[in-house]
């Protein structure tokens, strides 16, 4: 008997294999998109996680320098004085940033480089043996030391003894850093007491990487999971529709005789099954989506926080495990409401093929509270609430309030238009589209979240862009950036330039702690490429004119906002007290900054010499000069940086950046245009009774069809209106309060009016290719079909 | 750190190698002890760069006034990765320090580990100075020392002073320790009177008592078929006994014992005068560790019974093994240490 009902069920997919097509697509669809996400964060992430791991950063306390070089004696000083510190010795080497750690007193030992595999050989610390991912050793050229393949190791890092790192790096007896085991014996004599030098950094609890790049990834999950409830959506809509179809099946087959218990199991078994196959085309789906995307969101990490990302993807177990359970149970969430409905049914109820589209339209009271609460909790949340989870509180809230009021506004709309009908036609159209709203509902919700998603990311991208370029017209004032080797260099590359350039501004810096944050202290030379460039979020009056004159500082906002510290407030350096006078953005930067000017710092840090200098000139100019000094001082490529190369390599990554969110964009809208086909199309085929008789009254099949286009295109245009006020706010949330609340800097949000006319013009687009089959259809249906409906008439 | 990370490199040949942490492994270019052995001291309380294997193995029975019994150890390995020694952190020199203090109720461990070459940790003969960290046991001489250790849960300062001549095992130092021939060179100071205070996380206690170090140093002391280890250092009345059960795969052992005279005088008894057989087991982190003995050596009428006096002195170091007082009891009374490795 249960082979008889598996068949009965199962004849509707074959003679419907549209509907089973569009079931198994939209879902996916909807499980490449997050899986696609969530693929690309996972390879960022464990990129992350590796080079974390490798260099200890965050989780151990470290003591450090001011000018990043320790004696080595002050190792074995701090050790013989109880303290159980374990030595660091990195530098660059051909571009490669190479870490060389001590495997014997390091906390967590070589990192990730696992001695289990055999990997580990005398030769690892007597003959020097370098670790990192081939890609990484490939790129290494003329070094004679054993390198060993190991795919742990962050990208772009090696991972060697620190003997053979000061050996490669030609840092004889000195060390860069230490790392602090996280348990210290009983007794130690005071670090002040061993290396006055010194300072004892606590641990960060995450690396300032990892906090830089999750505002990146904070994007792109919400991203992933905007698109995943918009396929939703569409399950939900085939799904419903499956059920629909099959009532008088499942009619038939309960007034045999067959138990409801078994039918509800038999359905629910068929459902897993198809979610586990459309799942698992999804997650094939995601593994092309994110192998695309992710030599460029590898490229836009690097180039924004210097954040290594492998560019190879690797198929991790969590992310297609991830993404067959959102299949599975997106499809149990769609599916809920349908089984609940069947197992409630009256046996010998009747095979209504309206029922189900009508259904949306009840409880429309339920849905406007619900609609207008959330959205009152995220406007409080807005105001009073603050976190971090408040702000994602609030960016939920905004948007399933949006969502739920969308049909309701919409019928509202719609109604205007009907009151201001003067034709029949006119009143008929409106009429019948607001009879149809509920079956179209859940399909326009899904292009409002899928626009609103586009109109926010796409906002808070460029305004990062704008932002960020105009930060680096500020801090990369001067045409060209020279770094000295030694202070004998500086000294004499300082008198070569004077005569020859416009102006040289040494620029030095030391690292110290502002009230207890880790902060450094800039003393630039009084010039108007300070003052034309640098823009004060606040300031004091005359606050250029003060600091030049020694009077005060500036300092950056995320140095302002943890130390809470205001315009007219103290901060002490070497033991002075000074205004802060200005307060300036600095994104990007994880730690505090602090301006003076360079007599002030001179006098509270006279050994401090500059190693570092803008150069202004004509940027004609740049290149003889690079290849004039090149000859004269022996200068390598990496100690003189144009400015023009990093602006364009700036705005290459933003570009790539564009590339990635476009991509999405386009996979949303795709998605969202798929979900108001799938709507259609299953509303054409229930919706024969209704148009008959308007066929049968002189309107012509043609005309019935681009009157279903022009409703489409209507409902897609009001839809878009709508998004664009909430995208904008989901773009405020993004950008001023979970920005704020995760990484102590505001960007400023800009509006790009001429993005978002091209967004709906997308997505008036995609409605017009989804009401184009259904419109077809309708116009090729045959008369006797349409005769049919008055022979059922009973 | 990871423990297995360490194993492998602090002894590189243990995965294939027989016998305990790698002491049963053949060795190439090192050295080996030659008989006779022939001293030279200070020189020799210095390092053996080119032997594989040495260390500076300080036991103590302590007392405080109420009567307590306390152990402690102090303990410095040298491994060497190849022979000789090297310029900074070139050298094949690798240095483990283990310290411990042993309540009847608690066991207190830390262990240290350094590289050779940049100063972290090493040995001089004269003036004498071990040292690992912070960790050291150095005097003028050889004859009185100061020996401290720190850990995250205790620490230690002691004064050591001798009260009787170094004494040597084996022929004239030169101690076999298998039928095969293997052997160490090995003396011991077994007459340091020790004072101090330990520092344990209820409080200071001040201790008086008895202490012993052991010297050694070889390229392959155990043999190829032995898988571990028993070492008994016994003060009783009469004099002090060392002796040790090495044990080997086909459940046979191979024994060898010291008797050491109130005066230093010695007497060395070889393979089967000693007997040590388990009369009690105790389960130690997870495995059975014999805590209760019964020991001979009939030349001199000892017949005792040995107790461990914390059984559960287990030392959870990168490489394991037990290390704890004992109580003698029998035909002499005393106290003692008892060192037991292989105990997988």
């Amino acid at each position: 008997m249960t082979k008889a009902g598996l068949l009965a069920l199962l004849s509707h997919w074959r003679r419907n294999p549209m509907q089973l097509f569009t079931l198994v697509v939209g879902l996916s669809l909807a499980t490449a998109l997050w899986s696609g996400v969530q693929a690309v964060n996972a390879e960022a992430r464990a990129s992350y996680d590796a080079a974390a791991e490798t260099l200890g950063e965050g989780q151990f306390a470290q003591i450090t320098s001011a000018d990043g070089a320790i004696a080595q004696s002050d190792y074995v000083a701090l050790r013989r004085a109880g303290w159980l510190v374990s030595p660091v010795a990195e530098g660059r080497l051909q571009g490669i940033r190479l870490v060389g750690l001590d495997a014997l007193t390091a906390p967590n030992g070589l990192g990730p480089v696992d001695f289990t595999d055999g990997a580990l050989t005398v030769e690892t610390l007597l003959g020097g043996v370098l670790f990192g991912t081939q890609a990484t050793l490939d790129r290494l050229v003329d070094v004679d030391i054993t390198k060993i393949v190991s795919g742990d190791v962050a990208p772009n890092v090696i991972l060697t003894d620190v003997g053979t790192a000061q050996r490669l790096l030609r840092m004889d007896g000195e060390l860069t850093r230490f790392i602090v085991a996280p348990n210290q014996p009983v007794t130690q004599i005071p670090l002040d007491q061993v290396v006055p030098n010194l300072t004892l950094r606590p641990p960060q609890g995450g690396s300032d990487v990892a906090r830089l790049t999750d505002s990146f990834h904070l994007n792109l999950t919400a991203f992933g999971l905007l698109s995943f409830a918009v396929g939703i959506f569409i399950v939900h809509g085939a799904i419903g529709l499956a059920f629909e179809q099959r009532r008088p099946v499942i009619r038939t087959l309960r007034a045999l005789g067959f138990p409801l218990r078994r039918l509800v199991g038999l359905i629910a078994a068929e459902l897993l099954v198809l979610s586990l196959v459309a799942g698992a085309i999804g997650v094939g789906l995601g593994y092309v989506v994110a192998a695309a995307l992710l030599p460029d969101v590898a490229a836009t990490l690097s180039g924004l926080y210097g954040a290594s990302v492998s560019g190879n993807l690797q198929l991790r177990p969590e992310w297609w495990l991830s993404g067959l359970a959102i299949a599975v149970g997106g499809t149990a969430l769609a599916a809920a409401a349908s089984l609940w409905r069947l197992a409630k049914m009256p046996l010998l109820a009747s095979a209504r093929p309206r029922a189900w589209a009508m259904q949306a339209g009840q409880g429309r009271k339920a849905q406007g509270v619900l609609a207008v609460g959330l959205l009152v909790a995220a406007a409080l949340l807005g105001v009073f609430g603050s976190g971090l989870a408040a702000g994602f509180g609030m960016l939920a809230a905004l948007l399933i309030g949006a969502a739920l009021a969308l049909p309701l506004l919409l019928d509202r709309v719609l109604a205007f238009g009907a009151s201001r009908a003067r034709s029949v036609m006119a009143e008929w159209f409106w009429a019948d589209t607001r009879q149809q709203l509920p079956g179209l509902s859940l399909a326009l919700m899904a292009l409002l979240l899928a626009m609103a998603a586009n109109v926010g990311v796409s906002t808070m991208v460029s305004s990062f862009r704008l932002t960020f370029t105009g930060f680096l017209d500020q801090r990369l004032a001067s045409e060209l950036y020279i770094y000295a080797d030694d202070a004998a260099q500086a000294s004499q590359l300082q008198d070569y330039l004077k005569p020859r350039v416009e102006k040289v501004l040494p620029i030095q810096s030391i690292s110290q702690d502002i009230r207890g944050l880790p902060s450094e202290i800039y003393g630039p030379t009084p010039h108007a490429t300070y003052r034309d460039n640098w823009v004060f979020l606040q300031d004091a009056p005359n606050a250029w004119t003060r600091i030049e004159n020694g009077e005060g500082a500036a300092i950056n906002e995320q140095l302002a906002r943890r130390a809470g510290l205001a315009i007219g407030d103290q901060i002490t350096l070497a033991g002075e007290r000074f205004d802060v006078l200005g307060i300036y953005g600095d994104y990007g930067n994880p730690i505090g900054q602090v301006i003076v000017t360079e007599a002030v710092f001179e006098a509270l840090f006279p050994d401090i010499r500059a190693l570092r200098f803008g150069v202004r000139m004509d940027p004609e100019n740049v290149t003889a000069l690079t290849i004039e000094l090149r000859e004269m001082f022996d200068l390598s490529e990496a100690n003189m940086v144009n400015q023009a190369g990093i602006k364009a390599f700036s705005l290459d990554v933003f570009d790539r950046t564009f590339t990635v969110t476009g991509a999405l964009n386009v996979l949303t809208l795709a998605v969202a245009g798929f979900a108001i086909l799938m709507s259609l199309l299953t509303l054409a085929t229930m919706r024969l009774p209704q148009l008959a008789p308007v066929w049968s009254q002189g309107l012509t099949r043609a005309r019935l069809g681009r009157i279903e286009i022009l409703r489409a295109v209507m409902l897609a245009l009001l839809t878009t209106i709508l998004a664009l006020p909430l995208g904008l706010g989901l773009a405020w949330t993004l950008l001023a309060v979970v920005n704020v609340e995760a990484f102590g800097w505001r960007l400023p949000m800009f509006l790009f009016p001429l993005d978002y006319a091209r967004l709906a013009v997308f997505a008036v687009g995609a409605a017009i290719l989804a009401a184009l089959w259904p419109a077809r259809k309708l116009a090729r249906t045959r008369p006797s079909d349409l005769l049919k409906v008055f022979s059922n008439e009973r | 750190m990871n423990v297995k990370a360490l194993i492998f490199l602090l002894l590189p040949s243990v995965v294939s190698a027989q016998g305990f942490a790698g002491l049963g492994t053949a060795t190439e270019d090192f050295a080996t002890p030659q008989r006779p052995a022939a001293f030279s001291f200070p020189a020799d309380h210095g390092p053996h760069p080119d032997y594989r294997i040495e260390w500076w193995y300080l036991t103590a029975n302590l007392q405080a006034d109420d009567g307590t019994d306390y152990g402690l150890q102090w303990t410095l390995f040298r491994t060497a990765l190849a022979v000789g020694e090297g310029d900074g952190w070139t050298s094949p020199q690798l240095w483990m320090g283990h310290a411990a203090v042993t309540t009847p109720d608690a066991h207190y461990v830390t262990e240290r580990l350094a590289r050779g070459g940049i100063g972290q940790a090493g040995v001089t003969a004269a003036p004498f100075e071990a040292w690992i960290d912070d960790w050291q046991l150095a005097g003028p001489n050889f004859d009185d020392l100061r020996m401290t250790a720190s850990g995250p849960d205790f620490s230690y300062d002691m004064e050591l002073t001798a009260q009787g001549p170094l004494i040597f095992h084996g022929e004239d130092g030169y101690s076999v320790k298998s039928a095969e021939g293997q052997a160490s060179y090995y003396y011991s100071q077994p007459f340091y009177a020790i004072e101090g205070i330990l520092n344990l996380p209820n409080g200071e206690v001040a201790v008086t008592g008895q202490a012993w170090l052991d010297r050694e140093w070889s390229s392959q002391p155990l043999s190829e078929n032995q898988t571990g280890w028993d070492w008994f250092s016994l003060s009783l009345e009469e004099g002090k006994l060392m002796g040790f059960r090495l044990r080997q795969t086909d459940d046979t052992y191979y024994t060898a014992a010291t008797w050491i005279a109130p005066n230093g005088e010695t007497t060395a008894y070889p393979d089967g005068a000693f007997t040590a057989e388990p009369t009690n087991t105790t389960s130690v982190n997870g495995r059975d560790v014999p805590t209760g003995w019964s020991v001979q050596l009939g030349d001199r009428g000892v017949d005792v019974d040995v107790y461990a006096i914390n059984p559960q002195a287990w030392m959870t170091t990168s490489i394991p093994y037990w290390e704890g007082p004992v109580v003698i009891e029998g035909s002499h009374q005393g106290r003692g240490y008892l060192e037991m490795t292989g105990y997988e």
